[in-house]
Parts: C-alpha cells; structure tokens; sequence
C-alpha cells in the first residue's frame, strides 16, 4: 500500500463556478475545493477550526475564505485562521491540468489509502 | 514531564483569577502545574458584557474568554462546578465539594463578590435574584417570557444596566432608588438628573428616595412595599443594591479577612503561600469593584509568582462608563471636589452635554462627563498620570478634540504615554495593556483597525479609541498611518460616496468599483462585496447581473444555513394563509426527504428544517411553492390577522390586504430585511407597530406605520398616515420601500434608517404624489426583472451542479509513478504553488 503521497482526480475546472467551491469526501474525510478568481484551485479540509462550520459554503476573497458560521477567515494556503483567530485545519496540494483536470495529492501514509483506490482505481 | 514542577491551585475561575494565570503562563510557561477550580459550570467569560448578553447585543458564546481548549492547550486541570469548600493551610491542601482535593504549593483565591440581597421579609421569593452571573441573566431572560413587571432595586451602574437589559426584553421596568439622585456613586447631581430624564425617555421608571421593607406575594414576588406604606406590583425583583467580596472560604480557613480578605501590596495574604486578588481582595482599606484594577492586582501577583521584580501594587484611581443604554456616560477619579479643590463645568442643555472636571493644585482628580465621552480615556490618563494642567484648564473644559488632546499640547501628552507603564491596561473591556498594543505596532500594525484586529483593543465599547491613536502616533511615528473609516477595512470611502461614484463613472460591476475606487485589498471582504452587490443592482435593475459570489452564503444558496451544514426550508405562505392541499404537500416532502424538523415559525409560516444542501433542489422541485426568502436581505413574511372575513371586530380584510401586498413585494431584495403585517382592527393582533411597514384597518380606512422592529433593540412603529382606499396603501408601500432601497446603508434595517434620516424628512418625499409614483415605478421595473430564485436552480442544471458533491475521487498514481499515469492531459499543465 501507499506509504507517501498519493494523487486523485476530481473533476474540472469547470465543475467550480469562479469565486465558487465545491466538496467532496475521500476516506470519509470532506474537503472542499475552492477556485480563486486566477483559476487557481486551492484544497482544504471542509471544517473551520472555531465550530466547524463548512468552509465550501464562505465567501472567497482573494486566498481566504470567511466562513460561513461565524465569519472567521480562513487562508486557503497555510490552512490558518487569520488574526485575530487561532487555528489550524489541513490543506492539499493541487494541481491543475491543460485540461482542466484537477489532481489533488492525499498527504497521508496511514488513513490516505483505503478507500480511494478500491473505489476508483481505474488507471 | 519533570516532577519539578510547583504545584499552583487558583480558587474561582473567574474574571481576575484567569487573568492572573494568562500573565503568569507568559512569563513563566513551564514553572507550575496549574489547576483550577470553578463554582460556576463554565469556562471563564466575560463579566462585564453580561449587560450586554441581557440587552441582547452579545450571545452567552461571544462573551467566553477562555474556551475549555484554551485550558486543555495550557495544560491546565480545570474543575467546573467545583466550589472549594475548606482549606488546610498546614497541609497544604483544598477540598471541593464534590469530593475532590488536591496539593498546593501556592495557593490563590480569587472568589470575587456575591451579589448583596436585602435582608427584608420575602427576599427569598421566587422571583428575588441579584444580577452577577449567567444563571442571573439566564434567570431574568427567562422571567421576561412568563412575567411583563420588573422591579429593580439600586439605581447604579448596575442597576441600570440590569433596568435597560429588561427593558429590551419587553418588561415594564420601574428602578427604586434610595438616594435622590441615581448613580450618587459616579456622577454628580446635574449629570445624574440629565441621565434620569433620558432614561425615562427610554420607558424606564424610576421611584426615587423610597426604601424597600418587604417583598409581597406568596411563593413567587408579586410586589414590593416601602417604608412610606407605598407599594409596587412586580413579578420580577433584581436587587442591584452593591456587592459583597465572597469571603466565606477564607473566613473559615484562618484568613484575616475584614470588608474583603486583607492582602499587602505583593498580594499576599497572611497564611504562607496564600494569595488573594480581585474582588474578594482588600488592599490597603479597599475592594474594588471594576476589572482595571483586578487586572493591575493580577499582574503584579503574576510576576511575583514568576519571581519576577515587581514593585508592588499601589492600589488604582477607578474609572466607570454606563454601557448597553444609548447614553454615554463616564466619570473618573475624584467629582465631588474635596476641600481646596476647584470644579469647572459646562453644561448645554439642548444638546445634552455635561462636563465637569475636578481640579487640586493645578492637576485633575476627576471627571464627569454626560452626552459626549469621547475625551475619557484621555481625561483618564490625565488623572493618572497626575501631570500639571496648569493654563489648561478652560481648553480642556472646552472640549478639545480627542486628537488634540493625544497629539497636540507639545510633549505633554506624550510624555505621559511615553511614561505609562507597559502592563497598564488601556482597553478594559478586552483587558490589553500598553505593551500588548507597543508590542503590535512593533510587528507592523500600522494602522487603528490593524491594531484592533490583532489585539482586540477598541473593539468593544472604543473608549479607549483616543489612547491607542495615541500610542500609534507616538511609537509608530511616521508609519502610522490615519485611515478615514469607510464602509470596511478594504477602503476610506463612505456609503454615500460610493454610490455617488457608481452612478456617476456608471459602475457596473463589483470588480469594477473595486478597482476604479482603489480598494486597499483586490477582492474585498465579506462585508463589503455584499454592500457593493446590493448597491449595484440598486442603480442597475435592468443590466445589473447580480453576483452570487459575492452574496452570503444563505443568500447564494437560497436556504439558511444551519450549525451543522444542513439548510432550511421555508416556501412562501403569503399572509399565513395556506389550504389543506398544501399542507399535505409539505407534509409528503417533509416525508419523503426525511426532514427532521418541521416548524411553525415566528412570521407564520412552516419551515422544513435540517434539509441536507443535495436535497434542497429535490425539495423545491416537489414543493412547487416560491421562495419564501426566509433567508434573505428582502422582503419576508406579511403577517395577517383574520381580519373582517371571520373576526367580528374587523373593519377590512387583512388577510386579504396582505396577500395583495406579499404578492406585490416578493423577491424584492433591500438594504436588510423587509417584515410587513396588516392588521383589522387597532387591537392588533398582527402586531404591524413593531414592522418596517405595517398597515393597520381602522374605520374608513387604514393607517401606514413605519419603522418598526421587534428584534435585537425592540422599536415601535411611527405613523406615516392615513388612507382610504387600498390602492393608496399599496403606493404609500411601494414608495416608502423603495425611497428606503435606494437611500439606506447596505445592512440598514428600516428603524435606524428612519432614525437617522428622521420621520419628517420622509413624509415630505412621500407626500408628493408625483414622486410617490415614481418611486412606486421604479420599485416595479426591478421588481418585474426578479424571478424566483428556487425554480430558476431547479432548472438549470449549470446551478444545480453546486448542490452535488463531486463525485468520488479517482485514484491516478503514488509518487514513485507520478509520470506513468496515462488517462489525463500533460501533467506539465500550471504547477501549483505550494502551501508553505
Ligand atoms: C425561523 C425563524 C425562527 C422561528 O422558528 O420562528 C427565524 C430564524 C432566524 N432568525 Fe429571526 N427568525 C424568525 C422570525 C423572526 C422575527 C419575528 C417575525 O418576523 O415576526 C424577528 C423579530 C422581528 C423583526 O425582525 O423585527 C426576528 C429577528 C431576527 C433578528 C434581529 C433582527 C433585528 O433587526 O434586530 C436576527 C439577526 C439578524 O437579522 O441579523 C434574526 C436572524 C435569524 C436567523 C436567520 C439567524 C441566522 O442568521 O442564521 C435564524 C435562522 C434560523 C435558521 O437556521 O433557519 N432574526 N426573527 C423565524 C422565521 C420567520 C419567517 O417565517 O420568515
Ligand atoms: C452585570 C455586570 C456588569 C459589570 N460591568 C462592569 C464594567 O462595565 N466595568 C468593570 O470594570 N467592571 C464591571 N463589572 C464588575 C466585574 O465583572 C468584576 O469586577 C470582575 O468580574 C471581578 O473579577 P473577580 O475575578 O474578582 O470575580 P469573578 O469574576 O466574580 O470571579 C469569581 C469566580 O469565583 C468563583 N468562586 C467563588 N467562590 C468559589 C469557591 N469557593 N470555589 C470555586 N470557585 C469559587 C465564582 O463562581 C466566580 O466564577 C460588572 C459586573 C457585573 C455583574
Ligand atoms: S431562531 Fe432567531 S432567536 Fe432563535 S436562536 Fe436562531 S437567531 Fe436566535
Ligand atoms: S465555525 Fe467557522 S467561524 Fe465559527
């Protein structure tokens, strides 16, 4: 089994509306795709470190996310709370193909295997 | 990890206590084993917004300061509901109730104060409570549901801040007093009478010099009799009379306690390794009864448990403002002038100001200010710092600004922030010293919004607002820059400017204004998209593509979103009145999607609650019913009574009135909400005087009232006027509706709009007729463009994708194989950056 990386397909560019976001659940852990209005595709865990509310439903401004409970602001990049808030949630590398394709690279070695690969291990 | 560790134990998890503790884990973060026991079941919040929590401007959430994570994070024991009920001071050990013990090597007790109940007949009752804690609050929030008669006895700080919370709560509210002068502690008399009269133009009633001999009733408080033979009926009866330190415990283990337990400048009691701060603490003859100084005690407590030098405490001049009334009071130091000493004051009776400033050999002991407090803070600082103001007098009596005041008068003013201790507190409601808010600026805040956002300073009440311009000015230098506020932190312009400017260059789009009127952060925020959004379609009905990202999230989905992610459902009942057929259609959608919670709710109406956000399109689609906006800055419910089609004393057909109207306004999005309700008959029963627009039938016609509102600060209703004919009230509507979308600030209910801009103002707009038309003409060309929101998602399939989740990730390689994967195109595609 995988002990390091591995990476997923999930879907299109196209499938995030600019400035939209959309979830979606692998080895029963939601995450939520963000795209910024550069196209960039930014991953997180869909779980805001004050009550975890569902980050996929915040306002995006820029790189951040305000979530959509109690307004905290949330960098898609580092996966921290803005100041004056504290916290931390995980974020994931993504990359977005010519295509459009978007690949997300699960980063864990003990719980990232599992599922995904008897799902839809198709290649 | 080392059992080195001293063994720290802190009784009372409140207000002084924790922040004893905060300032101590800073210095010394590894030097005790820390536990803590607590009476009350929760973690440490905030006391002094508990006004605040009863007014209904704060939750009991927002006024935690501590969270249980906070604790678990410092490794911190915690033992809440675990009131410390004996201490042995040979074996160094506490006992709590509930049975459990534990060691100490250093012991603190910071039981701060009960709330003092007049020992007279009846004070047990049912119904008798002090106003001190959450189950204080909770208790009085709860009185207000069952009860409409509250009596409150003391008319000080406290008092009447317990007084104006209950009136919010919709109580009949009558203060007793004993003096002759409410606030006798903090104001003097010119400034308590000004206070009186403004509090009685709130609805608040005062009985002033009566004594309270007895609580009437019989399990429960029914009233109250004075000593004058007089009585009062009451269901509800706070005692605000002062505070007693909680001394018990200490009196009962060896402590020497007088008015509070006695403590020397080190905060030491006379037991070794005792200490006491806070209120339960008597230092030099005194206890007080504000944080400021409790923050002071701790911090010098803090650094002598860290075996940091600390000079000791000195004991502290105490400041005090009224908060959560609408009326802006402080007072400072010393306001009745003492012998040898000088008064100087101002009064303006029209505009309600009062100043007053008490000054001995040359250097203000204390002031009183009414109607305008922003030079408090300042003042305040003056009176500490005790530097001279000699020729300064009149200038300061005469109100200079509060910039003047920290900037101007050469280096006196900052000289004496300059020399102000770095651990004295200038934002006493978050409790930030001078050296948080030096050590902020040192990291690059530049700017007061900057600041309160990483420290919290003047977040609250903003007081202390002039100090901490002050401090930036003085340590910041030229970096500091002054920002005018505008609408947000991403720009300096006001809401009037902004929509001058759109209509002006013509502004079509959000991106567009951001950019044309050089916002100071590209993609804004969540505060001001949405304003921009609103104005946008505002101006634009026609053109205007309405930007669903730059909406809130209930907004964008057309459902509201609940704690746990799922939505709620509410399709459009129009006036509350529904047929059996529908409610069998909501029943069978509530079935078969499982909902698991249906609901009358407040605006009468049902609403399907907990639906999963994959579901809602599903819902729609099988309700076949419009939005009924339950989550949206538009218009809501038209509240109806039966009116005359069944009531016999109806005098027109409401029912019938308010579906014309809801028909008329759905979909029409505003500044804020929009609450309707059309009554029969003046008895009301659709209570349309606490609407944005309410309509109520009387003989011959019908009268137009605006501005009212029943939520956060209840507001009645003021009357428009009077029509007949039911044309008239739909124009009458359309034009007050759509004056207010096209003038109020974006998130602006009706009643502070019509505060603001003032009753007669709009009677004189609307009582033109060929305005009210054109208003009524504008309102139906936007609303002719709208169309419902839930049929629209329903059938497009581009909408309806949002709802969905992604479908199941598809496995493509492991690092080793990153190039072998075939199935997509080129991986050299953008490279990502990476997160750090
Ligand atoms: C569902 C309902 C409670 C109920 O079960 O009865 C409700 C639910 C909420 N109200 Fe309300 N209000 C409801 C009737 C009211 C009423 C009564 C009325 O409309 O007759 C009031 C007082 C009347 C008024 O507005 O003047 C009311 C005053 C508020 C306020 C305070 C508004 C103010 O200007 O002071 C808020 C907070 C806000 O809007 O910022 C609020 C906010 C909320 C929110 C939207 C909180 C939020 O942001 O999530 C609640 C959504 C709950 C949810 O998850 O679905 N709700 N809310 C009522 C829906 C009525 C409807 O059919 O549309
Ligand atoms: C409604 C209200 C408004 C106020 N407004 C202001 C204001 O505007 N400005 C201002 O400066 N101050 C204000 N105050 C006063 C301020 O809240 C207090 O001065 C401050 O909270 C005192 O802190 P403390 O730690 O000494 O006591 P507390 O905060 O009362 O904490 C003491 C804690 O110890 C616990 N305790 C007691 N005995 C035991 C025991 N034997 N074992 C375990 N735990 C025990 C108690 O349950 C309590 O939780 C206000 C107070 C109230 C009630
Ligand atoms: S429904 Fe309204 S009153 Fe009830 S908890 Fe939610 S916001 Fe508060
Ligand atoms: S849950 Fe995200 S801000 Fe509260």
């Amino acid at each position: 089994m995988s002990q390091a990386a591995e990476q997923v397909r999930v879907g299109k560019l196209s499938d995030i509306d600019p400035l939209g976001s959309r979830r979606l659940n692998i080895n029963g852990l939601e995450i939520a795709l963000f795209r910024l209005s550069d196209d960039e595709v930014l991953a997180v865990e869909n779980r805001c470190p004050h009550k975890g509310g569902l980050l996929s439903e915040g306002m995006v401004c820029g790189p951040v996310v305000h979530c959509p409970l109690h307004d905290w602001r949330i960098d898609l990049r580092s996966g921290e709370a803005l100041d004056p808030d504290k916290g931390c949630i995980e974020t994931f590398d993504t990359l977005v193909a010519e295509d459009g394709t978007i690949f997300l690279t699960l980063n864990t070695a003990a719980e990232g295997s599992g599922s995904a690969e008897s799902d839809s291990h198709i290649a | 990890m080392t059992n080195k560790r001293k063994k720290l134990v802190l009784v009372g998890n409140g207000m002084a206590g924790v922040r004893t503790i905060e300032h101590l884990l800073k210095l010394a973060p590894d030097m005790y084993d820390i536990t803590i026991f607590g009476a009350e079941p929760h973690p440490n919040y905030n006391r002094i917004m508990l006004s605040s929590v009863l007014a209904g401007g704060a939750s009991m959430e927002e006024i935690v300061i501590n969270d249980l994570d906070w604790y678990r994070d410092n490794r911190i024991t915690l033992h809440l509901g675990q009131a410390i009920t004996r201490i042995d001071s040979e074996t160094r050990r506490v006992y709590a109730e509930g049975g459990i013990e534990e060691e100490y090597d250093e012991l603190i007790l910071a039981t701060g104060s009960n709330a003092f109940i007049l020992p007279i007949p009846g004070a047990d009752k049912e119904g008798v409570i002090g106003f001190r804690d959450i189950k204080d609050c909770q208790a009085m929030q709860e009185a207000s549901r069952t009860h409409k008669k509250a009596a409150v006895i003391g008319g000080g700080l406290l008092g009447l801040e317990a007084a104006r919370g209950l009136l919010n709560l919709g109580m009949d509210v009558t203060v007793i007093h004993i003096n002759e002068y409410l606030m006798e502690r903090q104001l003097d008399r010119p400034a308590s009478i000004m206070l009186q009269k403004e509090l009685e133009n709130q609805g608040m009633k005062f009985l002033l010099k009566k004594q309270t001999e007895a609580v009437l009733g019989k399990q429960r408080a029914k009233g109250l009799l004075f000593k004058d033979g007089s009585m009062l009926e009451a269901d509800l009866v706070v005692m605000a009379v002062g505070i007693r330190p909680n001394v018990a415990l200490a009196q009962r283990s060896g402590l020497v306690v007088e008015r509070g337990i006695v403590v020397d400048d080190h905060m030491r009691t006379n037991l070794p390794g005792v200490y006491a701060v806070g209120e339960c603490a008597q230092h030099r003859g005194i206890a007080y009864g504000l944080v400021a100084p409790l923050y002071e005690q701790g911090a010098v407590l803090a650094k002598n448990l860290a075996g940091v030098p600390v000079e000791g405490y000195a004991g502290s001049v105490t400041s005090t403002k009224l908060k959560v009334s609408g009326v802006d009071v402080f007072s400072g130091g010393v306001f009745v002038e003492p012998e040898g000493a000088r008064a100087l004051s101002y009064q303006d009776e029209i505009e309600g100001v009062y100043k007053k400033l008490v000054v001995l050999n040359d250097r203000l002991i204390g002031a009183v200010l009414f109607g305008e407090t922003s030079e408090g803070a300042s003042l305040f600082a003056m009176i500490k710092s005790g530097e001279s103001i000699a020729g300064r007098e009149k200038e300061l009596l005469l109100g200079l600004s509060a910039d003047a005041l920290s900037s101007g008068g050469g280096g006196g003013s900052a000289a004496r922030l300059e020399s102000m201790p770095a651990d004295e507190i200038v934002c006493g409601c978050n409790g930030v010293s001078k050296g948080d808010i030096v050590q902020a600026i040192d990291g690059g805040c530049n700017s007061l919004g900057q600041i309160k956002g990483c420290t919290k300073a003047s977040a609250s009440c903003g007081g202390c607002k002039p100090l901490v311009e002050g401090l930036l000015q003085l340590y910041a230098g030229d970096a500091a820059v002054t920002v005018k506020e505008g609408i947000c932190g991403c720009t300096t312009h006001s809401r009037d400017e902004i929509v001058a400017e759109i209509k002006r260059m013509g502004l079509k789009t959000v991106k567009e204004v951001m950019n044309v009127l050089e916002w100071n952060n590209d993609e804004g925020c969540s505060k001001c998209r949405p304003s921009l959004n609103y104005y946008l379609g505002m101006l634009w009905p026609a053109e205007y593509k309405d930007e669903k990202e730059s909406r809130f999230t209930n907004e964008r989905y057309h459902a509201n979103i609940q704690k746990d992610g799922t939505y709620s459902v509410i399709p459009r009942i129009y006036g509350g009145v529904t047929s059996p057929t529908e409610l069998k259609r909501i029943a069978e959608v509530a079935e078969k999607f499982d909902v698991p919670l249906v609901k009358f709710t407040g605006g009468q109406r049902l609403d399907l609650l907990g639906v999963k956000k994959e579901d809602l399109p599903g819902v729609w689609e099988a309700l076949d019913m419009p939005s009924g906006h339950g989550y949206g800055k538009s218009l809501r419910t038209v509240k109806t009574c039966v009116g005359s089609t069944f009531c016999r004393f109806g005098t027109q057909d409401a029912m019938g009135m308010g579906v014309r109207l809801e028909k008329a306004f759905e979909r029409m999005s505003a500044p804020a909400k929009v609450k309707l309700a059309v009554s029969g008959c003046p008895r009301n029963c659709a209570e349309a005087t606490v609407k944005d627009f309410g309509v109520v039938a009387v003989d011959g016609g019908w009268e137009l009232h605006v501005g009212g509102n029943a939520g956060i600060h209840v507001r009645a209703t003021d009357l428009l006027g009077f029509v007949k004919t039911d044309d008239e009230v739909e124009q009458w509507a359309s034009a007050f509706l759509q004056y207010y979308r096209e003038n109020a600030t974006w998130n602006e209910r009706t009643a502070p709009w019509v505060e603001r801009v003032g009753l007669e103002h709009i009677k004189e707009v609307l009582s033109d007729e060929e305005e009210r038309k054109a208003l009524q003409a504008r309102l139906r060309d936007t609303l002719d463009q709208t169309v419902d929101p839930w049929k629209e998602i329903v059938s497009e399939p581009e909408l309806r994708k949002n709802f969905e989740h992604l479908p199941v990730a598809q496995l493509v390689s492991t690092p080793g194989e990153q190039s072998g994967q075939d199935n997509s195109a080129g991986m050299d595609g953008q490279k990502k950056e990476e997160s750090a």
